[in-house]
């Protein structure tokens, strides 16, 4: 086979630069980020420029992506949780954007590459951390130790939480990266098939129609997927945020 | 043995995984279907939790396939 399947996340240097003998080149993975940062900015700003009362088409999905976050937020955080909304509306709409962008053919998903979405996830977790301390101090540490155990059970169960808790940057990351990742490579896996059953022929022409049929459902499975995966991605960050406002129980 | 067979072997088992995450799936739609049939006016307020619950099943089979990649392309 002339590409493989895992060729599409590749990172290539568009433009090289050195800094203090650290590669810091404009990548197209930069590029990406960039255009989803634009197509976010123009859907958000874009909808919003005329907005009226009565909303028209633009303007109603604008305010559909607002209220869905406001929505996670205030049933997930509480009303504390409304100075942390900018935030958490941006992460969605940036990891919902590179995932749809992903879907572009040929495009680059930027998510798929662990370095990201560690970046985001880690960030998350020192700021849910910070969070937790500030606001209840020394109390924060109740988290580790969940009411009605034993006590001969609880230096068990505070090691096992505290583990739990440290990987949770990993298994944020980890699951956004690992969902881009199996999907795309298993559409261009199923693409593959379509190229080598029909070099082998009329016959082959014929039976490449199954993995195309199959092709074209994953595609629909794959915006499933990256829709579900954002809001995962955020209703986790909403979660961990709940664990700092309101630790213990 | 070749290291390249030990490693498409090694690859193989990796996805075993996948039986228990079959398990793990087919338990929370089952367990979604069978408590929204009998109470259906509860079932859109767990509808979130499912997608969750999904999401968190869903990802510990993707790590199985992340290790598999790991074997075969390292």
């Amino acid at each position: 086979m002339a590409h493989s399947p895992i060729d599409q996340f590749k990172v290539k240097p568009i433009a090289e630069f050195q800094l203090a003998g650290i590669d810091v080149s404009f990548t197209n993975s930069s590029l990406w980020m960039v255009i989803v940062l634009g197509l976010v900015s123009v859907f958000l700003i874009g909808g919003m420029r005329r907005s009226s009362v009565v909303p028209g088409r633009w303007q109603s999905m604008v305010e559909l992506a607002y209220e869905f976050v406001a929505g996670m937020v205030r049933d997930n955080v509480g009303k504390e949780g409304k100075s942390y909304f900018p935030f958490i509306f941006t992460l969605f709409m940036f990891v919902l954007g590179s995932n749809l962008a992903g879907m572009i053919p040929g495009s680059f998903t930027v998510t798929s590459h662990i370095a990201v979405n560690f970046a985001m996830a880690l960030f998350v977790f020192l700021a849910v951390t910070v969070i937790g301390f500030v606001k209840n101090g020394a109390g924060y540490l109740r988290l580790f130790v969940p009411s009605g155990v034993p006590g001969w059970l609880l230096p068990l169960i505070v090691l096992i939480e505290i583990i739990s808790y440290c990987t949770r940057p990993i298994s944020l990351a980890v699951r956004l990266f690992a969902n881009m990742l199996a999907g795309h490579i298993m559409m261009k896996v199923f693409a593959g098939f379509i190229i080598s059953l029909s070099a082998l022929g009329a016959f082959g022409v014929l039976g490449a129609v199954a993995p195309f049929a199959v092709t074209v459902l994953l595609t629909g499975l794959e915006i499933l997927v990256a829709c579900l995966q954002a809001f995962v991605f955020t209703i986790l960050t909403c979660i961990y945020l709940n664990d700092a406002m309101h630790p213990g129980h | 043995m070749e290291l390249e067979a030990a490693k498409m072997i090694g690859a193989g088992i990796a996805t075993l995984a996948l039986a228990g995450i079959g398990i793990g799936l087919g338990n929370i739609f089952g367990s979604y279907l069978s408590g929204a049939l009998r109470n259906p006016s509860a079932a859109p307020k767990q509808f979130t939790n499912l997608l969750i619950a999904f999401a968190l099943t869903e990802a510990t089979g993707l790590f199985a396939l992340v290790i598999a990649f790991l074997i075969l392309f390292t």
